[in-house]
């Protein structure tokens, strides 16, 4: 598609609307814009989950107390749980990359309703803001886990309450992002773009917006009975009192489990841009992607209860559950498969998206992988609750959302930004990112096997050899971090002004001025063919 | 994207409406007599299907599904049924201790 | 400048009624699990409930809903007084339902039943959780009830000021939606507390 010729509107960035400075920003409805703050107010916060992280690790680099006490680092995992789940992961490329770029790749101007768009970031901050306040009020930070298992969350004298409903609150946001990316899709997309002409990443992002919008209330509702168990002991989940401890669990779950494929399914949807992109060549297997897309958000709400395998369940749930997470990863598999065979025979160009990318195949692999070694009953009465549980999650979110996150960054940086970076800074860091991420997590799988439990503070010396490898990995991993950030962040001011097009893409994003005018659109498009035609 | 305004919409007449209400009532009424008199574990089983009926008048009349695009009545249909099979797979585990 | 979409609007409305519905759904769960491991005792728990004030905030609620489906017809055919009208009584009749709650609820609390409380305590699980179940979803009905009255009021406003009229009327459909969705939770709850004696 030819470039649309430049015209006189200033681009989205240097637009003067009705507010000024501060107030043009955190009053905007305009999508692009409402997609910058939620990417400063996650990055924030992405960094104080880290540096969590960090500092964790740092004090699991030897037995005993090295760096803080014990209740400070279960207060510590409680918050980087907290944080890189609900703050990060979960809002995470929709609330970035779909905010900014959904309306666009589909031809339209704004989101179907951008106040509520407005609406759902004032959410998500003042969500994070009540968890960082639980914190510093009470009788001391929440120290049950992000979980917030049933009986302790409403034993424990930590400070649960602000926690909780800043949970709450940030379930609100979640819904009305994806409530607002269903209207959309359904009535905003340009003339001839039937749904199969849609490119990948908004089909994912339908597909999350579901699980947002029928996940969540359940999480929701569960985390007022938390509360209503801590203020008025109703008894739902306290034994004294006839309640269940394993239902909590259940439903925690219900939710918790959906979540993970609002993590993964736009971070897919990215890759299954990225891909064809760089590989100059047409995704193979549109059909099955978006098929698969579908049956992934489906298949993902029954098979909760492998979070539950150790609890107390009967046994007919036991099977049944672990069954259908096997039925899950295949439709995880055919995405794989028709990336790499999008691949095959391709005119590939070595750039840093595609870098992340084919980091993402290789990460995300290792981690379904030991997926399946815990959805098999046997295996998991061993690994639950170990190491092994952690380097899998690790491997699969921070290595799927993640990389797909800083792939995506790389992308779609030019566009949003109208600057091109320094590539071979971006290769460096995510070169050094790679190793220290493999080491970090990779040896948690094996001290997982030989037994050490997550969540604690302290451990037997058999674990120290391990421990070190893997605290090491860690400060590598924040150093290549690091790297990246600078890089993205100093080619704001330093980096080559950045055309429509820099890598040959050939969904509508790229068809409209970097960084791109307040409408998006001179004129709404009219699509005559699939979104991935190369010739 | 062109004003879409309600389309020559369908107008339900007032009588319909209160129709409806009266076979509600009616319902409502059959529901509670029957719960006086009837027997254990069925008695559930028929209050929930009266309550399934009346709702379904709600949904289809009240809430003007029956004259909208199907794609809704789909919805909702998908949405309560997802919420009957969580509820099902919950009961798997409670069923079988 | 930006062009109407009331399909648009309609499907956004929709789509939050799924998660309210999902919402109710967790405590639906919890009941479900709870009837199955305490019959007797939510047996006999549901008959300290007045049956006789359990069906009259039925029939309140429903023929709520059948003055805001009317008024939308009313709207239709450009009879804005019989609108109003029928929108006056909806209030009316929401904020009776309200009312009746709160002599119930009362009726409880002189027994000192609430959750939490010793009283109930010394009754046993079944009776707590039945209680627990009965009051948490309730209340968490009534909220509701209280969220749609202010809707349909500002609702009521606007058409006063003409700013909704025949031509224009999705927001009250959609507040009737929401109007109805809390009646249909009410048409489960009744059955699932007043009737399973």
């Amino acid at each position: 598609m030819s470039t649309q010729k430049n015209f006189e509107e200033p681009s989205y960035l240097d637009h003067k609307g009705k507010y000024k400075g501060i107030f043009s920003w955190i009053l905007s409805t305009d999508h692009k814009r409402i997609a910058i703050l939620y990417l400063f107010s996650l990055l924030t916060f992405f960094a104080i989950g880290a540096t969590l992280g960090l500092l964790m690790k740092l004090e699991l680099i030897a037995p005993g107390k090295t760096i803080i006490s014990a209740q400070t680092y279960n207060a510590f995992f409680t918050l980087h749980g907290i944080i890189m789940i609900f703050a990060v992961v979960i809002p995470g490329l929709p609330a970035v990359f779909g905010n900014f770029f959904l309306p666009i790749m589909i031809g339209a101007k704004d989101v179907a309703f951008p106040r509520l768009n407005l609406l759902s970031w004032y959410f998500y901050v003042t969500g994070v803001t009540l968890v960082l306040i639980s914190q510093f009020t009470g009788q001391g930070p929440p120290d049950t886990g992000w979980t917030f298992y049933a009986p302790y969350s409403f034993r424990t004298t930590g400070n649960m309450l602000p926690a909780v409903f800043g949970a709450f609150v940030l379930g609100f946001s979640s819904i009305l992002t994806g409530l607002n990316f269903l209207v959309t899709i359904h009535r905003m997309r340009a003339p001839g773009m039937t749904w199969l002409k849609m490119p990948l990443f908004p089909w994912t992002l339908y597909a999350t917006g579901w699980v947002q919008l029928l996940a969540t209330p359940i999480i929701g509702i569960t985390l007022l009975m938390i509360i209503a168990e801590r203020t008025l002991h109703i008894g739902f989940f306290d034994p004294t009192l006839g309640g269940d401890p394993i239902l909590y669990q259940h439903l925690f779950w219900t939710y918790s489990h959906p979540a993970v494929y609002i993590m993964i399914l736009p971070a897919m949807g990215a890759i299954s841009e990225i891909i064809p992109t760089f590989c100059h060549k047409t995704i193979f297997g549109y059909k099955f992607i978006v098929a698969s897309s579908i049956a992934i958000a489906f298949v993902g709400y029954f098979i909760w209860g492998h979070h539950m395998f150790t609890s107390g369940m009967s046994g007919t749930a036991l099977y049944t559950f672990s069954l259908l997470t096997f039925i899950v990863a295949i439709p995880s598999a055919v995405k794989v498969f028709n990336w790499i065979s999008t691949m095959h025979k391709a005119s590939i160009d070595l750039q840093t998206p595609f870098f992340w990318a084919i980091g993402f195949l290789f990460v995300f692999m290792i981690g379904g992988f030991s997926g399946l070694i815990l959805g098999s009953l046997a295996t998991d009465i061993h690994l639950h609750n170990t190491h092994f549980v952690v380097a899998h999650f690790h491997f699969i979110v921070f290595g799927g959302t993640g990389f797909a996150f800083f792939g995506a960054m790389h992308y779609w940086y030019p566009k949003i930004t109208g600057k091109m970076y320094d590539s071979r800074w971006a290769n460096m860091g995510l070169i050094i990112f790679f190793c220290g991420f493999i080491t970090l997590y990779g040896e948690m799988f094996f001290l997982g096997m030989k037994g050490m439990p997550r969540r604690y503070y302290d451990y037997d010396e058999i674990f120290h050899t391990g421990n070190i490898f893997s605290s090491l990995g860690a400060v590598v991993m924040y150093f290549g971090l690091a790297i990246i950030i600078i890089n993205l962040v100093s080619s704001l001011r330093n980096g080559a002004k950045a055309p429509s097009d820099p890598w040959g893409g050939k969904t509508l994003e790229w068809t409209i001025p970097s960084p791109p005018p307040v409408e998006n659109f001179e004129e709404i498009p009219v699509i005559t063919k699939g979104p991935y035609d190369y010739k | 994207m062109k004003t879409i305004e309600n389309e020559k919409n369908h107008i339900i007449p007032y009588k319909t409406f209160l129709y409806v209400l009266a076979g509600l009532i009616a319902l409502t009424l059959t529901s509670v007599t029957l719960t006086r008199i009837s027997l254990g574990t069925l008695t559930v089983v028929i209050a929930l299907i009266i309550a399934g009926i009346k709702s379904s008048f709600v949904l289809r009349i009240f809430m003007h599904l029956k004259f909208e695009n199907k794609m809704f009545s789909r919805a909702v249909i998908g949405v309560i049924t997802l919420l009957c099979a969580v509820i099902i797979i919950t009961l798997l585990d409670y069923l079988n201790r | 400048m930006t062009h109407r979409d009331d399909l648009a609007s309609k499907t956004g409305m929709w789509l939050f009624l799924f998660t309210e519905m999902l919402l109710f759904g967790g405590l639906f769960i919890v009941y479900s699990v709870y009837r199955y491991r305490n019959p007797i005792a939510f047996h006999q728990a549901a008959q300290e409930l007045s049956v006789f004030i359990g069906t009259i905030n039925t029939i309140i609620l429903l023929i709520s809903s059948t003055t805001i489906a009317m008024s939308i017809t009313a709207i239709q055919k450009k009879n804005k007084k019989l609108a109003l009208s029928l929108l006056g009584i909806t209030i009316i009749l929401g904020l009776a339902f309200l009312v009746n709650k709160y002599f119930e609820w009362g009726e409880h609390f002189k027994e000192h039943i609430y959750p939490g409380s010793a009283v109930l305590a010394l009754r046993g699980h079944g009776d707590i959780l039945f209680y627990g179940l009965y009051f948490f979803m309730t209340g968490l009905h009534a909220l509701h009830i209280i969220i749609g009255l202010v809707f349909i009021m500002v609702i009521t406003f606007s058409i006063k000021k003409d700013k909704i009229d025949h031509e224009n009327y999705v927001l009250l459909e959609n507040s009737g939606l929401y109007w109805h969705l809390v009646d249909l939770i009410w048409i489960f709850l009744f059955p699932l507390f007043y009737l399973i004696t």
